[in-house]
């Protein structure tokens, strides 16, 4: 078992961890922490797997910005605690634990014996994905769908502003 | 109008002729818009007045026509230029001289309407319809205006269904009564009846005019006569379809067998409508038609052979019926179904002058005999329920208890003492139908006769015979209604009617006496329509015909003094003398030879059992399939509903489970 | 390195966690939340591939989904506020109206 197995293994069981942390969690604070936990062993997973652009993105933008803003609501609306599994519908929480346990089975089988061609992760230069790199193809090939996504973002803001608005 | 725009460049008023159709026009939408503000005087200026501009400007075309004779074509406005179909009227001999009929005699019944009006919308009970009355007058003369002087067969067929709607509203005009004012929906049907008898005459015309557009690939008058011979040529089966399926479009608006039994029910409307519509003017307008289209008659024999002897056929039928009946207004509605005949059979033989001729002379009599019926009607009305305002009491709605009818010759006699202005232009009209020399009639009879004679001998005895009885039953009806002693209490009280009415029987009276010099003794009307028709054989005045046709008259109408004159009847109950004297046959005529109950017995009852055995498969098939249909969507419904919970974790897991049936399937494939 | 099964493993593993989230969970912050999380598994996927074939490609898809992201959080999170001003509840079962 290489050492790369076993660091990924561990950063694995960590991000499974605290997402299934914040799948049981009550208090809706703490299931923002926990998914901050997973955003930043997957910033950390891209920095292995030769994204470090991105790696850098996925701190500032999820766990800065988004979670933040997550924490934020959190605020505003209170810590209201629901008992799950109540509820009117409350026949829907075995059906949903059962088929996606049922779904991840699945998946495990297919991705372990069907597909094998992949091989092993050819481990990345440091230019590969580095932000000079990036920025040549967003600013080139992807130039149009960049500014396209600042359409969305304006509107986004707009539209924010507009629903909150008393 | 300024002075200057009157006449054109060459000096004729041919460019007037849409004003002989928009003043009308004017009138009627005055009317309906004020009618109801102005009261009857203004209601009767304005409609009289619109009505006589039209003649006035008829008059001005005729004089136009006679400095030049070739007419003119005046184009208003573009309509279906696909099919070369324009808003054009046509100004010649023959639209004028119908024009000219139309205007005149409409006009003489718009004056007469104007008195006998005010005194039928009292006895019903309902004045405010007096301007309505006008409005739909106005539409007629209109509509009469287009049918006579368009230019081609659709623009014809416009104004043919422009009369044929005004008939139809003016037959029920008192929609809510039957004929002796009580509450029914005998009108009403009368009404239906002649629309209907109408439309299956229509789909002739339709048919004739669709069959005409796919063969010469137009309906203009003046390119189809142009190409007729040609088509004769190359087609003649389509020649003899197309006026086969005209003659059947005359039979209906023409009251010809064997759509006739529209018209003797049309007299459920008031009596100016019978004179103006179903005597003098519309029911003309088949005659109009086969001599405007004789171009395409004459260059089919077979046709003109039918339209002769349905022509005939109908003018004997029509006059034996008249001699059987006791209503004043049925008689002369058979008698104008018998003239119509003789017109259609004139026609029928190429005798087309003759046919106008018969046609102007009859709208001058007949309309004089369906006014002056009317005159003695309302007398008789006057004399038997008075109105408040001549010291009678309300208006009434038929309660008789002695089962007394108006317009029953039974109940009549003696009126000539009572009513004489009346009686004396009754007694001129009824001679010159009868063809008492030199009556008007008398001269274009003997000249529908005497070119039958030589063309077509079975039609010459059928209408020599027609004739006879024509004399007959006009002589019957005289001695019924004016002579003898009076018969109920309101003959021998009637009242004269007021001035508007009676100076109208008057002018027409002499229209109807003179109205022979038309065409004789110069052929003046014949060398007018040459114009238009072609050069006519003048037939002129057969000694031998004229002398055997007065003398047929003069025996009959003494046949009539003999069996009604000589011994009255002393009361409305006694029997006609003719039922001892013909038996089963007056039986036939009284009952119209039960023609309406043949129609009923053979058409109608199993058209309406089709009908209800159509509407049994509606209810129990068609509407129990679309209704289980119907119940089966719903219920489907009301059980798919309830996956629609409104929770949206229920939704994302319907849609989880949609994948993982993907994924399974993709997975095990 | 380890082989790209692993990783895409861990990223469906994660994903399924995000749709166990969703189906389970009533409070609606929760449910973005859990939303987000499959968005990052996808992520994670995307990068895994992006390194197995030496394409750039992959990671530039990652940035359009986090801009995405970033949107919907804000209008998500709006409607949220909203909603909450009105019926004093982050229940998403309290919404049940729209149904047949």
């Amino acid at each position: 078992m290489s050492i790369d197995l076993l660091i990924f293994l561990g950063l694995a069981l960590v991000a499974v961890g605290a997402a299934l942390g914040m799948l049981f969690s009550r208090n809706t604070v703490y299931a923002v922490l926990f998914l901050v936990l997973v955003m930043l062993v997957l910033a950390v997973l891209y920095l292995i797997l030769g994204a470090p652009f991105l790696a850098l993105a996925q701190v500032t933008v999820y766990t800065g910005a988004i979670m933040v803003l997550f924490l934020f609501a959190v605020m505003v609306l209170g810590p209201q605690k629901l008992a799950e599994g109540e509820g009117p519908i409350s026949w829907q929480r075995p059906w949903a634990f059962g088929l996606t346990a049922l779904f991840l089975v699945e998946v495990v089988y297919a991705f372990a014996a069907r597909v094998g061609g992949l091989g092993k992760l050819t481990c990345a230069t440091a230019a590969a994905g580095s932000p000079a790199a990036i920025g040549k193809v967003l600013f080139n090939q992807y130039l149009l769908p960049f500014e396209v996504t600042s359409v969305l973002l304006l509107v986004a803001a707009v539209g924010a502003v507009v629903l909150t608005r008393e | 109008m300024f002075l200057s725009e009157v006449t054109n460049q060459a000096g004729t008023f041919f460019h007037l002729v849409p004003w002989a159709v928009l003043f009308p026009v004017i009138g009627l939408v005055l009317n309906m818009a004020f009618g109801r503000r102005w009261g009857e005087k203004g209601v009767a200026l304005v409609a009289v007045t619109a009505s006589g501009l039209a003649f006035v400007v008829a008059v001005l075309l005729w004089l136009s026509l006679r400095a030049h004779p070739e007419g003119a074509v005046i184009q208003v406005a573009s309509w279906m230029t696909l099919v070369q179909v324009d808003w054009a009227f046509r100004v010649d001999t023959l639209s004028v001289t119908m024009m000219l009929v139309v205007g005149g005699v409409g006009t003489l019944i718009h004056l007469y309407a104007v008195g006998y009006m005010h005194y039928d919308v009292r006895y019903k009970g309902d004045p405010g319809r007096y301007s309505r009355f006008f409005v739909f007058l106005n539409l007629f003369i209109a509509a009469m205006m287009i049918l006579v002087s368009g230019n081609s067969y659709l623009m014809l067929f416009v104004g043919w269904e422009g009369v044929g709607l005004c008939s139809y509203l003016l037959i029920g005009f008192w929609f809510e009564y039957d004929t002796h004012g009580r509450p029914s929906v005998a009108n009403a049907q009368a009404g239906n009846k002649a629309f209907i008898a109408n439309r299956i005459g229509d789909f002739g015309f339709m048919a004739a005019m669709f069959y005409m557009f796919a063969v010469f690939g137009t309906l203009n008058f003046d390119r189809i006569f142009a190409e007729a011979p040609a088509v004769a040529h190359s087609h003649p089966q389509a020649l003899l379809v197309i006026t086969l399926l005209l003659l059947l479009g005359v039979t209906g608006k023409s009251a010809q067998i064997p759509l006739y039994v529209w018209l003797p029910d049309a007299m459920a409307g008031p009596t100016p409508v019978s004179a103006l519509i179903h005597a003098a003017t519309m029911v003309t307008a088949g005659v109009y038609l086969i001599t405007r289209s004789h171009v395409l008659y004459d260059l089919v024999p077979a046709a003109q052979h039918t339209v002769a002897l349905v022509g005939a056929l109908t003018a004997l039928f029509a006059a034996t019926i008249a001699v059987g009946q006791y209503d004043i207004k049925k008689v002369l509605a058979y008698s104008t179904i018998s003239q119509l005949g003789f017109m259609v059979a004139a026609a029928g033989v190429g005798a087309y002058v003759a046919a106008m001729f018969h046609l102007i002379t009859h709208a001058f009599f007949k309309a004089l005999l369906f006014l002056a019926a009317g005159s003695v009607i309302i007398a008789m009305e006057r004399a038997h329920h008075p109105l408040p305002e001549e010291g009678g009491h309300d208006a009434h709605h038929g309660e008789d208890p002695e089962g007394f009818d108006p317009q029953d010759m039974r109940y009549m006699g003696g009126l000539r003492k009572v009513i004489p202005v009346t009686f004396w232009t009754y007694l001129i009209a009824g001679l010159t139908l009868a063809g008492i020399p030199p009556l008007a009639a008398f001269f274009s009879k003997d000249e529908i006769i005497a070119e039958t004679k030589a063309a077509y001998p079975l039609v010459y005895w059928l209408l020599v015979a027609a004739a006879f009885l024509t004399a007959f039953y006009i002589g019957r009806q005289i001695f019924l209604v004016f002579f003898g002693q009076p018969r109920s209490h309101a003959a021998g009280h009637a009242k004269e009617s007021p001035w508007t009415m009676t100076s109208v029987l008057v002018t027409l009276a002499a229209l109807a006496a003179a109205g022979g010099l038309l065409n004789w003794p110069q052929p003046y009307l014949a060398a007018w329509l040459g114009h238009t028709l072609g050069e006519v054989e003048a037939a002129g005045l057969n000694p031998v015909v004229a002398g055997t046709s007065a003398t047929i008259a003069v025996v009959s109408l003494l046949l009539a003094w003999w069996l009604y004159g000589r011994r009255p009847l002393p009361t409305p109950e006694t029997p006609d003398p003719l039922k001892a004297l013909l038996g089963p046959i007056f039986r036939g005529m009284e009952a119209k030879w039960w023609v309406d109950e043949l129609y009923w017995a053979v058409v109608i009852n199993p058209y309406m059992a089709l009908c209800r055995l159509s509407a049994a498969f509606d209810v129990w098939v068609i509407d129990t399939a679309v209704n289980d249909a119907a119940w089966l969507t719903d219920f489907v419904g009301e059980l798919v509903a309830r996956w629609q919970t409104g929770y949206v974790r229920n939704y994302a897991l319907s849609i989880f489970v949609g994948v993982l049936l993907i994924f399974t399937y993709l997975l095990w494939r | 390195m380890v082989s790209t099964n692993y990783v895409l493993i861990l990223s469906a593993t994660l994903f399924i966690i995000g749709v166990a989230g969703v189906l389970t969970r009533r409070n609606a912050l929760v449910i973005y939340m859990a939303v987000e999380l499959m968005l990052n598994a996808a992520n994670l996927a995307f990068v895994a591939f992006a390194s197995a074939f030496g394409a750039l490609d992959g990671q530039i898809a990652v940035f359009f989904v986090m801009t995405v992201a970033a949107a919907e959080v804000a209008v998500g999170l709006a409607i949220l506020v909203t909603i909450f001003h009105t019926r004093q509840s982050v229940d998403i079962d309290s919404l049940h109206q729209l149904k047949g």
